[in-house]
């Protein structure tokens, strides 16, 4: 039906000229800024283009643990060694906040008052305060360590002091690669198994030492093995020479400063997530559990977790998205990541900043997409299937 | 026969103190275990940091009575085994701390719009407050209010933005964010839930984009690659700058919020309103939105405090907020050393603004339940 007020009330054609309106308007202010913008470019004799990546960077890096890295190498490599570092760091951490906020989460629902109001209390101060001033307040702690001739020893062989943490690096011999073979099936039939012994135990209700035999497949069979091929790995450990440590292996102070204060910050949210979805679990799961004789721990095991587990991963997701984002704080302590290296000395050095923040803002885009891909498969494989 | 109507008590280790201790304390043996190791940390741990922070600690002169001026005074210094904290750094930087680098003279205009965002801020935060309607007035033009009493101009002199710092750059990031992000979030919301293809696609590309991506990358736009973007002449200021980066951010944070909202509304509504002759501005003014945004109110406290600390962040691309005051400080000869002293201090401001905000929206939840509720019965 048509309103005598003409074509203008016509539904569609409202809505074409809106969007037609909409697009248009955006078309010219991008003509507007490109046009700015070379025009910029030009005046300020800065270069474009993506050659700039080839070119030698020119200084160093001094965390690089995957890759080895001199200043004569390419802006692209100082891209590479950022982006390890990034993930690095994220993965790491995600892993650390997820084993601490689960403790922790649990623990804050422990019936011990005292125990559960000492976690509270942890988990306000560490949601309340901003990150960034954690890292720079861990790092502060970190480099009022003693200094390398006095650093402290653990064990003989870890050596802490202001420059980072000290250990032996292990040489892998060539017999090793046998042993990571032999672990990478161990993985892969101890996986199998336990499908295996799921299927069974719905058909017949006969149980498997799963756990036990996967322990022996990965763990026992692999030192079997490295031990017939004559231990094919030693370690190099670190010495004292001159001013630092010569050889071994070194965690800098910027790495362990990024290290805790994600997982320690992210470890307070993850807990409370934790907490929300264990009590979501009604209280009659619980009962039911207890009235048909498990044990505590597999009451938790068993019935608790995997039901809190559709309430927590949702947010959790959000939790790892948001630590690996906030890991772009390393600049401030001066950890080589996507931002610092690439995005922060590259930049400076090329003065090439909108091909530096493309790639920068480009790389995060894709890690956190990846990331939401994955939870989402693993999310839709643990919710409710009716059947 | 009496014996028997007798009200007998409960035992005394199930009620009272004592009851509340061996439920909650001692209940079996790992429990006490627990709470007696825990007691003993406490113990072991307390003391020391009262004595670090209080007993020991210098707070204007140091234990020779002298007026602290500088690291070397302080007791700690002085008497390595003995000393505390030195909060005279923080005495003697408070007005850093508070309003960066301002002019002394011009400080009362700090300290009246200081006053006058309490004020602003008083009808949001308390919905009983009696003539909120007035009070609601000022806060539409406390904005325009606090941009001439800051920045200067109609008879005050102008103060630059560089000379801005410490709290004042903390409040008045996290503020304008906040506020400018709030309408730009309801457009994209609605853009995103929009029935034209083009405009959800575009508010969805833009509001995924800005997730994905850390705000620091936003600053580093805001600051390397906005000035690239203008023409010549127009010349931005840093904290505008920053505060466009800033904005951006939390307006996509802000739009998915309000979103989460605008889909609790149950579709009769927009029904209803429909049915009434109603357009779509109309129907979302009068009857969505007001309910979209009132549940979640509580969601938008908290990525604001999520801002309110994001903020440090302006310290990476070089603006002196609460923390880089703290930075700067650390940096001064006279003050090195002090980084514990310093750090402490600023979490605590930290603490107290974002710690206030938690309270508040958690009691915002309590009261927008019980009064779903009232309203379901």
């Amino acid at each position: 039906m048509r309103s005598n007020l003409g074509f203008f009330s016509d539904e569609k054609f409202r809505s074409i000229f809106f969007q037609t309106l909409v697009v248009g308007l955006f078309a010219l202010g991008l003509f507007f800024v490109i046009s700015t913008t070379s025009y910029n470019l030009e005046k300020r004799n800065i270069a474009t283009g993506w050659s700039f990546l080839q070119n030698p960077a020119g200084f160093d890096i001094s965390f690089s643990p995957f890759l080895e890295f001199k200043s004569t190498d390419t802006h692209l490599k100082v891209y590479f060694v950022g982006v390890l570092n990034t993930l690095l760091v994220s993965i790491t951490g995600c892993i650390a906040a997820t084993i601490l906020g689960f403790i922790l989460g649990i623990v804050r629902l422990s019936s011990n008052w005292l125990l559960s109001r000492l976690v509270y209390i942890y988990v306000e101060f560490s949601r309340n305060v901003p990150l960034l001033l954690q890292i720079i307040l861990w790092y502060s702690i970190l480099i009022q360590l003693p200094r390398v001739k006095q650093s402290l020893q653990v064990l003989d062989v870890f050596y802490i002091s202001n420059r980072g943490l000290y250990s032996p690096r292990p040489i892998f011999e060539s017999g090793f690669s046998y042993v990571l073979i032999a672990i990478v099936l161990a993985l892969i039939s101890s996986f199998l198994i336990n499908r295996w012994a799921k299927k069974r135990q719905d058909k017949t209700g006969q149980q498997f030492p799963v756990f036990s035999s996967s322990i022996g497949l990965i763990f026992i069979i692999p030192l079997i093995l490295f031990f017939i091929l004559g231990s094919p790995l030693s370690f190099e450990h670190p010495e004292l020479k001159g001013f630092n440590f010569k050889g071994g292996l070194v965690i800098r102070p910027e790495f362990i400063a990024m290290f805790l204060a994600l997982s320690i910050y992210t470890a307070a949210f993850i807990s409370e997530i934790v907490r929300a979805g264990i009590m979501s679990v009604s209280k009659g799961q619980r009962e039911a559990s207890a009235a048909i004789g498990l044990k505590q721990t597999w009451i938790m095991r068993l019935i608790i977790i995997p039901q809190a587990l559709r309430v927590i991963v949702p947010p959790l997701t959000s939790q790892y998205l948001n630590l690996t984002k906030n890991s772009s704080l390393g600049i401030a302590v001066g950890y080589a990541d996507l931002v610092h290296g690439f995005g922060g000395i590259s930049l400076n050095q090329t003065g090439q900043a909108i091909e530096c923040m493309a790639i920068v803002m480009a790389t995060y885009l894709s890690i956190s997409l990846t990331i939401s891909f994955f939870m989402n498969i693993y999310n839709r494989s643990i919710q409710f299937k009716e059947k | 026969m009496n014996e028997m109507n007798e009200v007998r008590k409960p035992p005394v280790a199930t009620t009272g103190i004592i009851g509340w201790l061996r439920i909650n304390l001692f209940f079996n043996w790992t429990n006490s275990l627990i709470t007696l190791f825990v007691i003993y940390c406490l113990y072991q741990f307390i003391p020391w940091i009262l004595d670090w922070t209080i007993f020991s600690a210098d707070f204007k002169y140091n234990y020779l009575g002298e007026q602290i001026t500088n690291q070397e005074m302080c007791s700690r210094n002085l008497d390595p085994e003995n000393g505390g904290a030195c909060w005279a750094v923080i005495y003697v930087r408070f007005y850093q701390f508070i309003y960066g680098f301002y002019p002394r003279v011009e400080v009362w205009r700090v300290n009246l719009a200081y006053v006058m965002l309490a004020f602003a801020l008083l009808p949001l935060l308390y919905a009983k407050l009696p003539y909120r309607k007035y009070f609601l007035y000022f806060t539409y033009i406390f904005p325009v209010i606090a941009y001439f009493l800051l920045n200067g101009g109609l008879g005050f002199t102008e103060v630059s933005t560089n000379k801005w710092g410490g709290l004042l750059v903390t409040l008045v990031l996290g503020c304008t964010g906040i506020a400018l992000a709030f309408p730009i979030g309801i457009m994209l919301a609605l853009g995103r839930r929009s029935k034209l293809p083009v405009i959800s696609m575009m508010c969805t590309l833009f509001i995924e984009f800005i997730r994905g991506v850390p705000l620091i990358t936003l600053l580093f736009f805001g600051m390397v690659m906005l000035p690239l973007f203008l023409p010549e002449g127009i010349d931005m200021d840093g904290l505008v700058r920053v505060l466009v980066a800033v904005t951006l951010f939390q307006s996509a944070y802000m739009a998915e919020v309000i979103r989460g909202g605008l889909q609790a509304i149950p579709p009769g509504q927009y029904e209803a309103a429909k049915s009434l002759g109603m357009s779509y501005w109309r129907m979302n003014l009068l009857i969505i939105l007001p309910q979209a945004i009132r549940i979640s109110i509580p969601p938008i406290v908290n990525t604001s405090i999520g801002l309110f600390k994001d903020t440090t962040l302006v310290i990476i691309v070089g603006i002196l907020d609460l923390l880089g005051i703290g930075r700067g400080t650390l940096a001064d000869t006279n003050w090195l050393g002090l980084s514990y002293e310093i750090y402490f201090f600023v979490s605590l401001v930290f603490f107290i603004f974002t710690f206030g905000m938690s309270r508040y929206s958690l009691y915002l939840e309590k009261k927008l339940k019980t009064g779903i509720n009232m309203g379901a019965d």
